[in-house]
Formats: C-alpha cells, sequence, structure tokens
C-alpha cells in the first residue's frame, strides 16, 4: 500500500466521523444529558478499556485475530481501524434505534448492523487498500464475530444514550487496537526485523560480511516470533506488565 | 405501537432488510470499477513476476504493455482464436465449459532479451481454488518463474504455496522428461535434491500434502492443454535447426 492509499483511507475515515459528530452533536442538543462532552464519565467511557477494563488482557476476549494478524504492524494497525470504525458507529447506530428495537429479535438486529459495517469496510478496503485487505482475507470478516463488539452492543449500547455508546465503542476498539499494534510491534521487530516493513535493524544478507546493522553482529531473526503461540505469550507478558503496575486489578485471593 | 407485537417485528425486520440491502449494493456497485482495476492490475503484476519482473501494483500496466509483447488465445486443438482476447479469458469459467469450447490463453513476455511463454493456472486446493502462472522459456520446456497464489488455504500450510522459497524451487525445472513426455513438475514428499533440475520434480511443503498434489495436478492439467501448440512450436525449432 502506497502512502498516498493509506492517506485517502484515512481520510474517508476522518470524513465519516466528522460528519457523524455533526449529527451527535444535533442530537445531543435536543435532549438527555447536561454532562459536558469530555466530562469525567465521558473520559472513562475512553480510558478505562485502554488499561483497567481491557479487552483483551482483562476481559480476555477477541484472542482469535490477536493471534492471527498481528505478525506485521500494518495490518495489526489497519485491523485495529476498521474495528474502531465497526464499533464505534455499530455502537451508535444501535443507541439510535434502541428505543425502537424488538427486543426478541434484537440479537439479529445487532449482527445484521455488524455484518453490514464489516461488508463496508471490506469494501473500502478492496477498493482503496488491495494489498492490505488480501492480507487480512478473512480476518475482516471475522470483525463480525469478535465477542468484543457484540458484547458491548448488547451491554451498553442498548441501554445508553448516543455519544456515550460512541465513546465506549471508540474506547474498547482502541484498547483492542492497543494490545493488536502492541504485540504486533514486538512479533515484527524481533520475528522479521523490520518495523512496517522498513529493517529498522539493519540488512540481512546471506553472510555476515554482507549484511549490516545488528546482524552483521551476527544477531539472527527468531522465527518463533512468527508463529502464533508467540503472541499469545507476548499478550500474556503484557497481561503480567500490567498487573504489576495497576493494583486495581489484582484479584484478592 | 407494542414493541414486542407480532407485527412490529415484522415490520421492523422488513424496513431493516431493505434498507441494509439498499446501502449496501449502492455501495457495492459504486466501489466496483475501482475494485476490478485492482484485480486486472494484480494480475499484470502478477504475470510480469512470472519472467522476473518485480514491480508495484501501480506500475504493472505500464510495464505490461512494455513487456508483454503478444497476448494468445489458443483453441483445443492449438490454433489461434482471434475472437477472444487472452487477458480477459477467465479460466474460472472456461473450465466448466465442454473441452472443445474452452480457449487457453497465454501471453509472450520479452525481458532482457529473453522471450518467456506465461501460461495461467487454475486448480484445486484442500479447501478451494489455488491458480497461478508458469512462465516457460522458449524451448518450451524449462521453467523460468511460477507464481501461485490461493482462496482459502491453511495459513501457515497449504498457503506456504504463496511464499518465494517454495517458487524459488520451480525455477530452471523441466516439465519434460527424458522420454519427451510432458510430466510437468511432481510436488514431492521427502525429496531431498533441489539442485537436481531435470529430474521434474521439487520438494513438497511439510503439512500440506494435499494443496502440494494440487500444485502437481493442477501443472499437469494445464500444461497438458497447451501440447498441440507446444508440439508445433518446438518442432519448427527442430526443424530450423536441420
Amino acid at each position: 500500500m502506497s502512502k498516498e492509499e493509506k492517506k485517502t483511507q484515512a481520510d474517508i475515515q476522518e470524513d465519516n466521523s466528522s460528519k457523524k459528530k455533526q449529527e451527535m452533536f444535533l442530537f445531543l442538543s435536543e435532549k438527555e444529558e447536561k454532562e459536558g462532552f469530555l466530562s469525567k464519565n465521558n473520559r472513562k467511557l475512553l480510558s478505562d478499556p485502554l488499561d483497567d477494563n481491557n479487552p483483551i488482557t482483562v476481559q480476555v476476549l477477541g484472542i482469535c485475530s490477536a493471534l492471527a494478524i498481528t505478525v506485521q504492524l500494518k495490518p495489526a494497525i489497519v485491523m485495529s481501524l476498521a474495528v474502531v470504525f465497526v464499533m464505534a458507529f455499530g455502537n451508535m447506530i444501535i443507541s439510535l434505534l434502541r428505543k425502537t428495537i424488538p427486543s426478541r429479535i434484537r440479537i439479529i438486529v445487532q449482527l445484521v448492523v455488524v455484518a453490514s459495517l464489516v461488508i463496508l469496510v471490506d469494501q473500502f478496503l478492496k477498493a482503496f487498500a488491495y494489498d492490505v485487505s488480501k492480507q487480512l482475507s478473512i480476518f475482516i470478516g471475522l470483525i463480525i464475530t469478535n465477542c468484543i463488539i457484540m458484547g458491548r452492543l448488547e451491554a451498553f449500547a442498548l441501554g445508553n444514550g448516543v455519544y456515550k455508546s460512541f465513546l465506549d465503542g471508540v474506547g474498547n476498539a482502541a484498547g483492542y487496537g492497543l494490545i493488536l499494534i502492541i504485540v504486533a510491534f514486538f512479533r515484527e521487530l524481533l520475528g522479521s526485523g523490520t518495523l512496517l516493513g522498513f529493517e529498522v535493524l539493519g540488512h540481512q544478507a546471506a553472510s555476515i560480511e554482507d549484511s549490516t546493522g545488528l546482524y552483521a553482529l551476527g544477531y539472527e531473526n527468531n522465527g518463533l516470533f512468527l508463529l502464533s503461540p508467540m503472541a499469545l505469550i507476548i499478550v500474556g507478558l503484557v497481561i503480567w506488565y500490567q498487573r504489576s503496575r495497576n493494583k486495581k486489578l489484582i484479584e484478592e485471593n | 405501537m407494542d414493541r414486542n407485537s407480532n407485527k412490529y417485528t415484522f415490520i421492523f425486520s422488513i424496513i431493516m432488510v431493505f434498507v441494509v440491502a439498499a446501502s449496501l449494493s449502492i455501495t457495492a456497485t459504486s466501489l466496483q470499477p475501482m475494485q476490478n482495476e485492482n484485480v486486472r492490475q494484480e494480475k499484470m503484476q502478477n504475470i510480469l513476476s512470472t519472467v522476473g519482473i518485480e514491480c508495484e501494483r501501480a506500475e504493472a500496466e505500464k510495464l505490461y504493455k512494455k513487456h508483454i509483447v503478444d497476448e494468445i488465445t489458443l483453441d483445443n486443438d492449438g490454433n489461434r482464436v482471434e475472437s477472444r482476447k487472452a487477458f480477459n479469458v477467465s479460466l474460472a469459467k472456461e473450465m466448466d465449459k465442454p473441452i472443445e469450447e474452452q480457449v487457453f490463453p497465454m501471453y509472450k513476455a520479452q525481458y532482457k532479451g529473453s522471450t518467456n511463454y506465461v501460461i495461467p493456472l487454475r486448480g484445486k486446493g484442500l479447501w478451494d481454488a489455488i491458480w497461478g502462472y508458469v512462465a516457460l522459456e522458449e524451448d518450451f520446456n524449462t521453467i523460468q518463474g511460477v507464481i501461485f497464489d490461493h482462496k482459502g488455504e491453511t495459513a501457515g500450510l497449504g498457503a506456504e504455496i504463496t511464499r518465494d522459497w517454495f517458487q524459488e524451487n520451480f525455477k530452471n525445472e523441466k516439465i519434460f522428461n527424458e522420454e519427451g513426455d510432458l510430466v510437468a513438475v511432481q510436488v514431492t514428499k521427502g525429496y531431498s535434491q533441489p539442485d537436481n533440475k531435470s529430474d521434474n520434480k521439487v520438494d513438497a511443503i511439510s503439512g500440506a500434502t494435499i494443496t502440494s498434489d494440487g500444485v502437481t495436478d493442477m501443472m499437469q492439467e494445464r500444461l497438458k492443454k497447451y501440447l498441440p501448440y507446444i508440439k508445433s512450436k518446438t518442432q519448427k525449432i527442430a526443424f530450423t535447426d536441420e
């Protein structure tokens, strides 16, 4: 994917979100919530899933995709953006419809909303970021089954206002994306010696004499990092680090 | 209206289905041209890469026009069919037709002073279709390069056919055996002579036997279809040699 393509994609997402934001402000001015846009409660919706209530490291959801698409940084970033998009808009749409959805078919409605958003993302990627969409292949489609998304729709969006749902969606998706990117960073760096495709550790040639950077000193890439088990191990290490810092997460017994 | 009544539920779901269907089909239709363009460029990129031209997808079209000097469409007897453009032939569709009606596309490439013939491949892997391109040198025997792709092979096993290390093995392999029969290249388990380029064999991928067999079958099946044309060409070469 060239830089240009990346830009257009980011632009689209930005455009979409700014449009939605305007709608949101209209919606807000009419009713509910006298709180400020980034009141303490609202900030908490965004920041909680990043640490105290992280979907991957605390709730241990969405592990499957965390294994599958974290071999390289770029697909992980695109996947995170796609999940942010799907989760924020899915949450908003469900929250908008929450007073009209017949409760007996609410799960079906949620699925339809998530599935259509995912198809949209897939179509846009195929048109504007073809190579990334090939790399992610079925995993974009599998966002539908990402239990974080259905979980947030069911647990939060059905009972909360649009703006709060939006924040909750962005927050949870960002928490998911954060872990994805951390894992992908280490896996790509130590597994392939590159970051976003750039050879940050120097160039590895067939012989040590021809190599540059760390490879000239005899450094070797660790192939284990390319395999799925290493993703779990890194997630485990992240959980360890997080719990050693955040006392709230430590169970009493 | 009562949100839990049957009537409401039906009306709600009907409206929902219409809205969703409309918005999705509008998006899909409007993005279709761009997606097709990407697929087209990727096809050019793949054809070029078998003859050793590595390029970005955006440059593919320019280089394709420069280096692919002829697009050949053949019928079952090895005669040229001018009414069908080789690049637009979809192998997936062709293979469903009876053999007499099928056409077989081929591309003639000129790069760095050598002429290659690129033949598209398509076959079955373990889960779904696999496809690719093989570039033959002017003798219609030595492989200049191959590229494979797949729809749904297992990541890390069957999907490895798309990797360079696997495709590298095919370079300089021969598709005819010493008796002069077209045997293509066998992807063989436990094979340990990667440097022997005249035995029509390359090493298989461990854990991906069915995909490996699929590659073998695909190459054999597809290359055989070009035998009449290859014969007519190589005989001419042999004739002029005498």
